[in-house]
Formats: structure tokens, C-alpha cells, sequence
């Protein structure tokens, strides 16, 4: 194998730049890219009330991250047309980890590809939900043997609703939203605090089949 | 179609060949003969089109058989030059002045298989798996279900039955 590719450029040293009005600014590339801390959990609001009313409000806007892992992508775009009509449940898409709460995890997931979901899942913003299509991410399906897909996303990141099926129709996706959503309403889709929590373990386990790590530790 | 491999009988040694149907023929030659014989297949009769670079593990035979099939678009008929290499440190000639796709053939070969090619475009970089540390996982003595087994925290609850004996010890367990 080939030697270890930088994920950080590591051209990216710190300089010094001359400001508009003669005023020196460091800036050091790599903190401007990644932050060092690790994720914080968000305590919930002091009274019930207004708790449940921002989880209501979070229900009703669940913005997907258009990132297909597996065969079950294909069962996504049904869901845009105007015959399953994914809108009519707050459900859209965005096209960057940034605008969007919802990461679907679209089937197999190889090891290859769940280091740029873990990524892409880091980058996502509080609070925010994973759901899971398909029985190869409950127990590796049909590739539970294979030496490159993982068998259970559970390990890797929280999962909040799980659809079963090899491959789910786009009416169980619905389906699947629906209980997202009551889940949300409940105040029980507590994935990403629950990431916060465990994030030495969901770490470790991360990096026990990522070989070659060579980005922060969380980044976004 | 025998004409042709007559005709490559005349430049180098045979040692198998074999007709699967009219339009498709395999021959089997040595591992130094296997690229001037793609190279005048391609040149003198006309097999402009390379469909792709294959192989099968021959583990108990301790070979690798190397296979690239060739198309002749106007003729409609293809033909498989076939090699076998050992097994042992792998190694075989690059062919990708010929077909510029072939590289990445002989990437994927690297990688999944261990098969070195010399003076192939990035033939060393990572396919698929990023930081594999195992041997290569195509091979027949890599156990894929062992590895997943330790890797991949299987869950638990997938075993499976043999339907008979199963409901037989379930409704009647006293029999």
C-alpha cells in the first residue's frame, strides 16, 4: 500500500497577513478548518413546556442530507416526486451537512464510505437525527460476511429510527419519517447529546476498523 | 476464427485452447508471450476493443490465470488470451500502453488480489480499502467471515435453522 495520505495539507502553516489599516492578523488555516473541542451535550430547556414547543418546531422541519450510501438511495428520489410527496411532512433536502438535521444512512455502508459519513455526520448541526434504511445497517443483511461493510451503524453513530426492509419502499420511508418524528415530539431523539456522551466509544469503535485516521478527532 | 489463432500458433506456444462457442474462442499462453500476442491481436486482426482484465484464483494449483478479452467489433466475435502466473509474489507485465483503462484493471488487481504489475500508473494506491493491514481479501485463503466476524460487531440472533428439525424440536419436543 501506498504511504498515508495527509487528509490536513501540510502546506497549511501558520501566517502572518497585513490588514486593511497596517494591522498584522495571525491566522493559523487549520483552526479556521477544524475546531478542537469535543461535541458539548445540550441540556434541554428549564421548563417543559417550551421544550416541547421547540420540539415540535424541530418535527416539523426535518431537512435530509442528500448523501446515498448504498442501494437504498435509490429509493429516495421516489420520495421528491409528486407521487410519494416527501414536502407535505416538512421533509426536504439539502444538498451540505450544514444545513441539514436528518442524515439517512442509505443501506451497506463500506468502511470506505462510513469514514466520510462520520465526517459528514460531525458536520451536521445540533440537534440531529439518523435514520437507517435497510437491514444491512441493523445487521449487515446480505453482506454480513463480507470483509468491507460494516454490520451494525449502531456502533459507529446514534441511530433514531430504523427502517426495515431489503430495500424499504419509499411508503416505509414515509413511515419511517412519521415515527422520527413522533420520536422528536416525544423528546426522546436524543442522538446527538447521546454522541457527545459517548464519544470515546463510538470513537474507539470508529477507528478500530478506519485504518488509516488521519483527520481530527472531530472536526466541523 | 481458427485462422487467427493459427496464425498466433505460428508466433508463440499454445498450451491450451479452447472454442466456448463460434464467436467466442480462449487461448492460454506464457506469461512474457501473453502481451505480443494481445498486441497482434490488436494491431494486425483488428481486436480494437478490450472488454476487460479478469482472474481466477487457481489456489490448490498455487496459480493465478489472468484473462483479457478481446472484441473484434466488426466481426462480432471476441477472444480471451489467457496467462497463468504462480502465485507466489505475483507479478506480471503491464499492459496499459495498450489500452489506457487497463490501469485501473491492474489497480484493483494490486489491491484485491496482490498481483504486482511494474510501470503501471498508481498501481500502488488504495482502491477501496484505505489502510487494509490483512492480505489481500479477493484471495481464496483469506476467511472473509472470520475477518467480519472480529471486525464488524456482528449482532447477535443470526443463526439459522434447518426448517424441519427446528419446528419438530418446537411442537414436539417429547418425540
Amino acid at each position: 500500500m501506498s504511504e498515508k495520505k495527509q487528509f490536513i495539507d501540510p502546506d497549511l502553516q501558520p501566517r502572518t497577513v497585513i490588514g486593511p489599516n497596517g494591522e498584522e492578523i495571525q491566522i493559523n488555516p487549520l483552526e479556521d478548518y477544524f475546531c478542537s473541542e469535543r461535541p458539548k451535550v445540550h441540556e434541554p430547556k428549564r421548563w417543559k413546556i417550551f421544550e416541547d414547543f421547540v420540539n415540535w418546531a424541530r418535527a416539523e422541519s426535518i431537512w435530509v442530507l442528500g448523501f446515498g450510501t448504498g442501494c437504498g438511495s435509490i429509493e429516495l428520489y421516489p420520495l421528491l416526486t409528486p407521487r410519494f410527496d416527501a414536502y407535505r411532512f416538512g421533509v426536504q433536502m439539502r444538498p451540505t451537512p450544514r444545513q441539514a438535521n436528518l442524515m439517512i444512512i442509505s443501506g451497506y455502508l463500506s468502511v470506505k464510505t462510513l469514514k466520510r459519513a462520520i465526517r459528514s455526520y460531525e458536520q451536521m448541526q445540533n440537534p440531529k437525527y439518523v435514520m437507517a434504511l435497510g437491514s444491512c445497517t441493523i445487521n449487515g443483511g446480505m453482506y454480513f460476511d463480507s470483509y468491507n461493510t460494516i454490520n451494525r451503524l449502531d456502533k459507529y453513530m446514534p441511530v433514531d429510527v430504523y427502517v426495515a426492509g431489503c430495500m424499504p419502499r419509499p411508503e416505509a420511508i414515509l413511515a419511517g419519517f412519521n415515527a422520527l418524528k413522533a420520536k422528536i415530539k416525544e423528546g426522546r431523539a436524543e442522538g446527538a447529546n447521546e454522541y457527545a456522551k459517548n464519544f470515546d466509544y463510538y470513537k474507539a469503535n470508529q477507528k478500530k476498523i478506519i485504518k488509516d485516521w488521519n483527520m481530527p478527532d472531530y472536526n466541523w | 476464427m481458427e485462422e487467427i489463432i493459427k496464425n498466433i500458433e505460428k508466433m508463440v506456444v499454445i498450451t491450451a485452447k479452447k472454442r466456448q462457442r463460434d464467436n467466442l474462442y480462449f487461448v492460454t499462453t506464457g506469461k512474457d508471450q501473453a502481451i505480443p500476442v494481445i498486441t497482434y491481436l490488436r494491431d494486425y486482426e483488428g481486436f480494437s476493443h478490450f472488454v476487460m482484465l479478469s482472474v481466477a484464483d487457481w489456489m490448490e494449483e498455487g496459480e493465478f490465470e489472468l484473462m483479457y478479452l478481446l472484441n473484434h467489433p466488426v466481426k462480432k466475435v471476441d477472444i480471451g488470451v489467457c496467462v497463468r502466473i504462480p502465485r507466489e509474489n505475483a507479478s506480471m507485465h503491464t499492459a496499459h500502453h495498450l489500452w489506457e483503462q487497463i490501469w485501473s484493471y491492474q489497480r484493483e488487481l494490486k489491491e484485491m488480489y496482490g498481483i504486482d504489475f511494474p510501470g503501471s500508473p498508481r498501481v500502488d494506491e488504495s482502491f477501496l480499502l484505505e489502510g487494509w493491514d490483512q492480505i489481500p481479501p479477493m484471495r481464496r485463503e483469506f476467511d472473509t467471515l472470520k475477518y467480519a466476524e472480529e471486525t464488524y460487531f456482528p449482532r447477535p440472533g443470526r443463526e439459522t435453522h434447518d426448517p424441519a428439525t427446528y419446528m419438530k424440536q418446537k411442537l414436539y419436543p417429547n418425540e
